[in-house]
């Protein structure tokens, strides 16, 4: 810093890519975020091949051995045997995947309409956005899980039935969210030049505006991907929820209910990897959120 | 002052007309045939006609909507399908249970919360802190249901110190109905062995429903404490030498406090629609249980009822917490 030995100015524009290395820099800084990085990808693996690496894949397609119900954890099951002498592990690897897949449809859903809602809100204003805040308001009193739970008993069991009855409470949200987003993002300067060159309202909003406000939304998903596979596994836990056999932790837990405390390891194995996988993403999503979302560090 | 509270709760009336046009629309527009349902498996068609017609059941949507507002103007929120009682008196019952159990819940909390928050925030970047956040995020991470069945399994199972679930025994005589919260009614009658009971049958399920507002309000706590500590005032009061312990508690924990109390508010009412799992798993008799017991035999008035009652408390915890800002800051003013 002593001598200047390039008196010509360098180019002030950042390369390419920089502003990502610079995130992924920060990101590894932080040992949490790492951690949660690294759950969430054992998670992400047993979503995918769950079902395949099981020890007892018959057991999760409904297999049932009555010779060993109720075996204590031991080396070839390191979690015990449930009522039906199933190997929990497996249960519970394959179980991964209807959680976390419903968790993230939620997340995606939610995410999409609330989004929607919220643009068209800020962008448009006036009445429109008028009408569609006192509804979200209106959405946001009714308990989440008593609507879902409400709207899940209605439409009947199922895997879809399930999404789309959290979807319906999880979007007000991301409504309230991306509307202040737009709100300020409208005055922004390149929104007037995209304007003087002659870009429609639709062009402005999907083009230009959407993509500028992208990362709040990221953030607030990656925080919600672990709340959202909770209320998938309390609707299982109620009964509301996908129909057994199809393995599913809230589901699992709730079956281990009736064998307590004499048979309590059915218990353990659901209840610490819903634990663990929500762990996992509350963790990343708090990491990212200290990168994509310099107004929320602390 | 008189006039703000005013205008809030005008403001009621339009959540209410919109809660139960949601709810209606939700019970009476999805499939599902809750008439069937209630009349039981060997119900004739005839008997389940008579069943919907007895209820209303059988006339358009309108006319059962505009029924419903007519009764609830009267105070009358229908009546149950499955158990024939009235859902009004049937919330009027639950209701201080789940109350007590969301009190307590929050009692915790803030108790144990606010203190932490103060502490982690003047310990900041040490190892206390680091362990503390790793702690709340564990915190909101726990499922709730998952925690409750722990605590069963470690207290009620194994070391029985504490009662499996429940509210109140039902061989013992529960103290006369005052607040209808128990641990009060049982104080206020005197009776501290009533007092006892119900304090352990609370206990396992307040501190399973505390756990996640206690992590938040104490990661609220400590970001705001850590910002009040940067303010001018706090480097005048150590300029003139006022005791450490002095300055904390005395200027930065007040003004901490205030920012944190929005989110107090914002989790009431999410703890409100949040105790179906911990009811369930503790068989604790509040709105949930009853919430959930109707939502399977998808009997939907009692849903709606409780959906709104929830809804309007929600409202009105977040009015109380607005005036109770201005009761620790004086700065606010209402208009």
């Amino acid at each position: 810093m002593t001598q200047i030995t390039d008196p010509i100015p360098a180019d002030t524009a950042r390369p390419r890519g920089d502003g990502l290395r610079r995130a992924m820099f920060r990101f590894r800084q932080s040992r949490l975020s790492m951690i949660g990085a690294g759950m969430v990808a054992v998670v992400l693996f047993f979503t995918l091949f769950g079902g395949l690496l099981a020890p007892f894949p018959e057991h999760v397609a409904g297999g049932v051995d009555t010779a060993n119900r109720f075996d204590a954890p031991s080396l070839a099951h390191p979690f015990g045997t449930n009522e039906l002498g199933q190997d929990v592990l497996s249960l519970v690897m394959a179980g991964t995947t209807v959680s976390v897949l419903a968790g993230f449809g939620v997340v995606l859903i939610g995410s999409a309409i609330g989004t929607l809602v919220g643009a068209i809100a800020g962008f448009v204003g006036g009445w429109t956005d008028e009408i569609l805040m006192r509804l979200t308001d209106l959405t946001l009193t009714i308990p989440g899980l008593i609507l879902a739970m409400a709207v899940a008993a209605a439409l009947g069991p199922g895997f879809a039935n399930m999404v789309i009855a959290i979807s319906l409470s999880w979007w007000p949200g991301y409504a309230r969210l991306v509307r202040g987003e737009v709100l300020a993002a409208r005055e922004e300067v390149y929104v007037t030049a995209a304007r003087a060159i002659g870009a429609g309202p639709g062009r402005i909003l999907f083009r230009h505006i959407l993509p500028n406000v992208l990362s709040p939304i990221i953030v607030k998903m990656s925080l919600d991907m672990g709340f959202a596979i909770l209320t998938v596994a309390a609707l299982g836990f109620i009964g509301i929820g996908v129909r057994t056999p199809t393995p599913e932790w809230g589901t699992l837990l709730s079956l281990s209910r009736s064998y307590m405390p004499d048979y309590w390891w059915t218990a353990m194995a659901p209840g610490m990897a819903m634990f663990l996988a929500v762990f996992g993403f509350n963790l990343l999503g708090d990491g990212l959120r200290d990168i994509l979302d310099p107004k929320a560090r602390r | 002052m008189l006039y703000f509270i005013l205008r809030r709760i005008v403001l009621l009336f339009p959540v209410v007309i919109g809660l139960t046009v949601i709810m209606f629309a939700i019970a009476r527009l999805l499939p599902g045939d809750p008439v069937a349902l209630a009349a039981g498996p060997n119900a004739t068609q005839a008997e389940i006609e008579a069943l919907a017609r007895e209820f209303g059941l059988d006339q358009p949507i309108w006319t059962q909507y505009a029924n419903y507002v007519a009764g609830l103007v009267q105070g009358d929120l229908g009546t149950s399908l499955l158990t024939r009682r009235p859902v009004a008196a049937d919330i009027a019952a639950y209701l201080p249970a789940t109350l007590e159990l969301v009190f307590a819940a929050m009692f915790i909390a803030v108790i144990v919360g606010i203190p932490l928050g103060l502490v982690t925030a003047v310990w900041r970047n040490r190892w206390p802190d680091y362990l503390s956040q790793i702690l709340a995020i564990g915190a909101i991470s726990m499922p709730r249901f998952f925690l409750g069945l722990l605590l069963q399994l470690c207290f009620a199972m194994w070391l029985m110190w504490l009662p499996l679930g429940g509210r109140f025994p039902i061989i013992l005589i529960p103290p006369p109905t005052v607040t209808g919260f128990l641990t009060i009614d049982s104080l206020l009658a005197g009776d501290m062995n009533a007092f006892a009971t119900a304090l352990r049958h609370l206990a396992m399920p307040a501190i399973a429903m505390s756990l996640s507002p206690l992590a938040t309000i104490m990661r609220m706590m400590r970001a705001s404490t850590i910002e009040v500590m940067s303010q001018d005032y706090v480097t005048t009061a150590r300029a003139l030498g006022l005791p450490k312990a002095k300055i904390i508690l005395k200027y930065v924990a007040r003004n901490a406090v205030s920012a944190t109390l929005t989110v107090t508010g914002l989790y009431f009412g999410w703890l409100l629609g949040g105790t179906v799992l911990v009811e369930t798993v503790f068989d604790w008799p509040g709105l949930g249980l009853y919430a959930t017991k109707a939502i399977i035999s998808q009997d939907m008035l009692p849903v709606i009822g409780v959906a709104l009652v929830i809804g309007l408390l929600f409202v009105l915890a977040n009015l109380a917490i607005d005036l109770l800002y201005g009761v620790i800051n004086p700065k606010v003013r209402y208009s």
